[in-house]
């Protein structure tokens, strides 16, 4: 489904990653841990297209096709799906709108006609119910004035209405209550289907305890230094990082 | 989004200038209004004296009083000087080398009265700017009066809007069918000495439009005007007189364009309100003149004076403003609020791109107690254009417990163009509540990757952006334009983010 090759990045002109190697199946769920500055937010920007990363080297295919070569909104008509570790706000802006504007996009692209606004937010009403997201947020702007664990549930909500194929969430679990963790995490194990493949960016092991990772690995200066089963993540939790730098 | 892991890396300048090369401009928008209908046009000879005031105030076939109206005006005219304080690179404008009538309808002589007499080719023009003259294919609830250069083609509705005593037409009309009461306001807001380009309009003003609505009545229709110019070569002299009696109520909605053409165009138009008292008037422009070629050739100037009168006790008016187009934009909307608890309000979004000048705000000037207004202006500049906001609050001595409260936003979507706020407060009146707010801000390279991977495309996420940013003034037009206008914004702003 997804296959990174020798993938190096820069930003700002400064490399970040420096060869990544990494594949994904259908179904997987991998988790990505390391240090911060590791380079895990950086893989993250670069796979779903950020302007201010550059690739210099290696390829990515996403379900055979080239993902480098693909606009950020291309990419996420083809399935792929950031849940932002700092979701931006845009004032004016309701959630309707955006979702409307965000999912007629994806239509379009698959050759469908856009959704009617009454199917549209029977949609959004089923949809929101999957994260526990009131009502009165998808009236407002989007994340404004939203609390640090609602913009996290928003993110996972935009996920149900979007019904991406490979996820990747960027330190959902940041800033989450116990009781928000488990509403965002039940939101997004109910979200998956067989064929749902997400990369988990994560520093703490409370959020995989949900997810369940098939595979851990650990990034290091822009590298992948360890791989390992769920077993590595816990080993991370007690152990931290140094043991595995000085393999 | 970039993660703090990384920014530290990235020092600041870097950052800026990446975020600079990303929300860049690579302007070319098409203008959709651009084309020139091929019709038949009486224009006088180029050049302005006396004779051509005498011969425009005879073509319209009018009375001694308003002759001299205008001779008096366009003396007053030639011992003035073009005005300098403008944040604007006017151009001088070379008085002599327009012509200031130019008269589509003129092959049928007295001017066409029935749809049947109209040119098809006018019709065809107004059916293509989406302002269709058959009143059976009209825009619900709306009447249009729908003016081509120096004339109006049709008004639309008069005889439904004349059973409750409204009056709607064009103000040549007026002057012939209601002169009394022309004469009684015209110039009563905006006297010919007020300024330069007043006192031009003064002289030489053509067509527009004449509302009166009577004691108590609430106009039941949207009225419009459609201003378009066609001719080449010409100036178009709107004069707008609109009044709104005791009790009664008006939305009005005024819309423009016109053909793109490599020289400037003048638009000099003057528009006059008078509100009764408890009586209500809501005035909305969507302005979308040919702004120019991308770069900065040809394009309308539009200098225009607007101002109502607030004459009566606990009388209100609007104005809200959608400005996109015009090479150069010259226009304050004014209130005179006179009248014990009158209220005003002036919501504006002004859109500059490539080589658009706008300079553009209004006055509130608060004569009696408990007056108050509000003024809401939101300026979005992208290319090299420039677009100030220049505001004047005034409070008189007289005016106790007056209240302004004022909001100056500005959104840069290039490092190219420029945004100044040019905020002017006068108050004598110590119980007087006068509040300023003011900000700057660019367009957010994070706001917009967040709608891309959302699967927004580009174009799409900077009109979604800029539509949240002027939603507070959106809001205010009546529901059909507030969804052209949110149209015309995105479209207005194609292309300055690449």
């Amino acid at each position: 489904m997804l296959e990174i090759k020798n993938l190096h990045a820069t930003v700002g002109g400064k490399e970040i990653l420096k060869g990544i190697d990494l594949t994904i199946k259908p179904g997987e769920i991998h988790a990505l841990m390391g240090q911060n500055g590791a380079g895990k937010s950086t893989l993250s920007n670069v796979l779903v297209g950020h302007p201010a990363y550059t690739v210099t080297e290696g390829s990515v295919l996403f379900n055979g096709k080239d993902l480098l070569a693909m606009s950020p909104d291309e990419r996420s008509h083809e399935g792929l799906f950031l849940s932002f570790q700092q979701p931006v706000e845009i004032p004016g802006v309701s959630m309707v709108n955006f979702m409307r504007a965000a999912l007629n996009a994806k239509r379009k692209y698959q050759g469908q006609e856009p959704l009617d606004a009454t199917a549209f937010l029977k949609l959004m009403r089923e949809r929101r119910k999957i994260v526990e997201l009131d009502g009165k947020l998808a009236n407002r702007s989007v994340n404004e004035g939203f609390s640090g664990g609602e913009k996290k549930r928003n993110e996972i909500f935009q996920m149900a209405m979007l019904e991406p194929t490979m996820c990747i969430l960027d330190e959902t679990d940041s800033g989450l209550d116990v009781d928000a963790l488990r509403i965002v995490a039940e939101g997004f194990n109910k979200l998956r289907t067989p064929e749902t493949a997400a990369i988990v960016i994560t520093h703490y092991q409370r959020l995989l305890d949900y997810l369940k990772p098939d595979f851990v690995h650990v990034l290091l200066g822009g590298r992948i230094v360890k791989t390992g089963g769920p077993e590595l993540a816990m080993e991370i939790e007690q152990r931290g990082f140094d043991w595995i730098k000085n393999e | 989004m970039i993660n703090n892991d990384d920014i530290e890396q990235r020092t600041a300048a870097q950052e800026a200038e990446e975020s600079n090369a990303y929300v860049r401009s690579v302007v070319d928008k098409t203008y959709e209004y651009g084309f020139t209908t091929d019709v038949e046009t009486e224009v006088i000879d180029r050049g302005l004296t006396e004779d051509t005031v005498r011969l425009i105030s005879q073509k319209k076939g009018e009375p001694d009083w308003l002759l001299e109206f205008r001779l008096k005006s366009f003396r007053y005219w030639q011992t003035q000087e073009q005005p300098t304080w403008g944040h604007l690179q006017l151009p001088d404008i070379d008085y002599q080398a327009i012509s200031y009538y130019a008269d589509p309808t003129a092959k049928k002589k007295s001017g066409p009265k029935s749809l049947e007499e109209i040119d098809p080719e006018l019709m065809k023009t107004f059916d293509k700017l989406g302002i269709p003259l058959e009143e059976r294919l009209a825009l619900s609830g709306t009447a249009v009066d729908a003016v081509m250069d120096s004339v109006s083609v049709k008004t639309t509705f008069r005889e439904k809007l004349a059973e409750q005593g409204i009056i709607f037409c064009s103000i040549s009309e007026a002057v012939r069918q209601h002169p009394e009461l022309v004469r009684k306001y015209l110039g009563s807001v905006v006297p010919y000495r007020d300024n330069f380009f007043a006192a031009l309009n003064s002289a030489v003003f053509s067509d527009g439009s004449f509302v009166y609505i009577p004691k108590g009545v609430r106009c039941p229709m949207e009225l419009s005007t459609y201003f378009r110019i066609n001719a080449q070569g010409t100036g178009q002299f709107e004069r707008t007189l609109i009044v709104c009696d005791e009790d009664a109520y008006v939305s009005y909605l005024e819309g423009c364009t016109a053909p793109m053409r490599d020289e400037n165009q003048l638009h000099a138009a003057i528009v006059e309100i008078v509100v009764e008292a408890r009586a209500e008037v809501k005035y909305s422009t969507v302005q979308n003149w040919y702004p120019g070629d991308k770069d900065g050739r040809g394009g309308v100037l539009n200098l225009v004076t607007k101002r109502g009168l607030l004459r009566g006790q606990d009388s209100k008016l609007s104005w809200t403003q959608v400005e996109t187009g015009s090479a150069i934009t010259w226009k304050y909307p004014s209130c005179v609020l006179a009248g014990e608890g009158s209220q005003a309000e002036f919501y504006s979004v002004a859109v500059t791109n490539n080589h658009q000048q706008a300079d553009t705000g209004t006055k509130m000037i608060h004569l009696a107690p408990r007056t108050r207004s509000t003024i809401i202006s939101k300026g979005i500049s992208a290319g090299h254009s420039q677009n100030s906001y220049r505001g004047l609050v005034r409070v008189a001595a007289k005016a106790e417990g007056a209240r302004n409260y004022s909001s100056c936003d500005s959104l840069l979507l290039s490092s190219t163009c420029g945004a100044h706020t040019f905020p002017y407060m006068d108050v004598e009146n110590p119980t007087a509540v006068v509040e300023h707010e003011a900000t700057t801000s660019k367009i957010s390279e994070d706001q917009l990757f967040y709608c891309q991977q959302r699967g927004i495309p580009q174009e799409e996420a900077v009109g979604l952006i800029v539509n949240g940013y002027a939603k507070d003034v959106l809001q205010k037009l009546p529901m059909e334009f507030a969804v052209e206008a949110q149209k015309l914004l995105s479209v207005s702003l194609e292309g300055t983010v690449g």
